[in-house]
């Protein structure tokens, strides 16, 4: 009723403002966009084009940056650290995350509550800082400066969210399917490995995604615990004021294009993900 | 296995992993902050908090999160309620402005370093507008208002995504009777908004500022792409600490000091916007 009224009192201002609306959300679409298109052109110039002035508008498609980065000396290196630093990251937060998960979304037990709280807690806490006392206790045990002592504390900066999805993805999957697989002869581990895990395999990826991209964006840890095994972020953050431009628009442009990619396989289940953590 | 125990199992590897890489490196970062070889000390936070560079890092620390963080706040709020009446195309345009979050803060600060160096693209925009003859060095000491809008713009650029998807997820559980409700009453959008949606987001807001607020008293990386030394910020002061100056101590320190005031924005923030017990969804 009302917007019959507003209708017939004001069509001007209806259709004024929806441009208003419509031109928004595409200016907000390119605020996001255009500085990535940026980082693009330089990356797809040669190195003389990125240096000089004034810039084109479009890339040349020139690979001579990117063949620049791939050449630099210790730069391949670092881009394998990075991809084994979050692959284990990767697969450490879900083996390690994905029962607690399952535990809390199926089972009432004392000390839940508390349990909650630690997860959240270590969600609330400059957790990168930790990686300074733990650089100490790195040496003491031989971790220091490998990819798989990273890869720990990185886990810990992937674990609350891992059980958190995982949470999530369990609490969607009603109990009851489990109780029928139980009833025709499944053992709790069959009717868990037969009846639920192919229910949420894709979720699964998800988050396992998630976090591989914690820990490739990851710079701080990385920087304080590797030396010679740097991962990509650690050295281009160490060579920030050394390298030339060229050289940190190609590595930049690396760490980006997997963001690209991983946001785009989970965006489905960001949301969900967040709604279930808010409570 | 037993029901009674098997709850207890599956959460025990967390548990370990967490009390190993968690509380016991707080545990001793704390140890090492208080201490400088013999006994309990104040000396390292006497060191750090007398150094020049202090009260000009935590000034800027303080004050970056002060522009940057409300600014985020309105913009995700503003993209999420845009995104909530979206009929066509939301899940391209929700794709898009999730985007950042996958973006390391680093690869953000290099991003806008190609924008805002001197043979970036703004000098070529306004140099091709006729603006400036010369291209302008913006990221220099002579220049430290502009530093300080590329950090920060480049912070709302990265980060607001996170504040959007929690609040995208908040506005998702809230049921569609309160709005039709009111809408039946004749409550204008603004009116809804304020009234309806953002007393019963109040848990989502809650989520979303105490880790932006966290995130940006930890801003870093940015801050070393863009301005590198001639805007100093706490994690950095921590981080010269411990590599340039190689004072594990002081690093501690500082960090403790980041922790402190993280800890205490977070109490502020779960006070103001607290959720009356029996009001939730």
């Amino acid at each position: 009723m009302s917007d019959a009224t507003a209708d017939a009192v004001a069509p001007d201002t209806r259709a004024t403002g929806r441009y208003l609306y419509i031109a928004s959300v595409v200016f907000l679409c390119a605020w996001v966009i255009v500085p990535i298109y940026f980082l693009l052109i330089n990356t797809l110039s040669s190195p003389e084009t990125v240096n000089s002035f004034p810039k084109p508008f479009w890339p040349e498609f020139d690979l001579g940056s990117l063949t620049f980065f791939a050449g630099f000396a210790g730069m391949l290196t670092a881009l394998k650290n990075s991809v084994i630093v979050a692959a284990m990251t990767m697969v450490m937060s879900i083996l390690i995350g994905a029962p607690a998960g399952y535990a809390l979304s199926r089972f009432e037990f004392p000390g839940k509550g508390l349990f909650r709280l630690l997860i959240l807690l270590t969600r609330a806490f400059p957790l990168p800082l930790l990686a300074l006392p733990l650089a100490v206790m790195f040496i003491q045990t031989g971790l220091d400066d490998t990819a798989f002592g990273l890869a720990l504390v990185h886990t810990t900066l992937a674990i609350p969210f891992a059980v958190l999805i995982t949470f999530s993805l369990f609490s969607g999957i009603p109990m009851e399917l489990e109780e029928a697989a139980w009833t025709l002869g499944c053992t709790r581990l069959t009717a868990f490995t037969k009846v639920v895990l192919p229910l949420i395999l894709p979720g699964i990826t998800a988050s396992a995604i998630f976090a591989f991209v914690i820990s490739w964006n990851e710079v701080f840890a990385a920087a304080v615990l590797t030396i010679e095994n740097r991962t990509l972020t650690a050295f281009l953050l160490q060579n920030l004021d050394t390298s030339p431009l060229h050289l940190k628009f190609a590595g930049g442009f690396i760490l980006v294009v997997p963001a690209l990619i991983f946001i785009f396989a989970v965006r489905k289940y960001l949301f969900a993900m967040w709604g279930i953590a808010n409570r | 296995m037993n029901a009674r125990i098997l709850p207890y199992v599956l959460i025990l590897p967390v548990t370990l992993f967490l009390c190993l890489f968690f509380l016991y490196p707080f545990v001793l970062v704390s140890k090492q902050a208080f201490s400088t070889g013999a006994g309990f000390t104040l000396d390292n936070f006497r060191e750090v908090v007398s150094y020049w560079k202090f009260p000009i890092s935590m000034q800027n620390t303080l004050l970056l999160a002060a522009a940057v963080v409300p600014v985020q706040l309105a913009l995700a709020l503003l993209m999420a309620t845009m995104v909530n009446r979206m009929q066509k195309g939301r899940d391209i345009v929700l794709y898009i402005w999730t985007i950042p979050l996958g973006i390391s803060d680093l690869a953000a600060g290099i991003i806008w370093l190609a924008i805002f160096e001197q043979s970036g693209f703004l000098n070529s925009m306004m140099s091709g507008l006729g603006i400036v003859d010369q291209p302008v060095n913006f990221l220099s000491y002579t220049h430290p208002g502009i530093v300080f809008l590329a950090i920060a713009l480049a912070e709302i650029w990265r980060a607001t995504a996170i504040m959007l998807v929690i609040l995208v997820a908040g506005i998702g559980l809230i049921p569609k009777e309160y709005c039709e409700a009111a809408e039946v009453f004749g409550a204008s959008p603004w009116k809804r908004f304020t009234r309806i949606t953002l007393p019963m987001l109040r848990p989502s807001l809650q989520t979303a500022l105490v880790l932006r607020v966290i995130l940006a008293f930890e801003i870093f990386a940015v801050v070393a792409a863009l301005g590198g030394t001639l805007f100093p910020v706490l994690m950095g002061e921590t981080y010269a600490y411990q590599f340039d100056l190689l004072n594990s101590g002081a690093a501690a320190a500082m960090a403790l000091i980041i922790l402190a005031i993280s800890i205490g924005f977070t109490l502020v923030i779960l006070r103001v916007l607290r959720v009356p017990k029996g009001a939730t969804i």
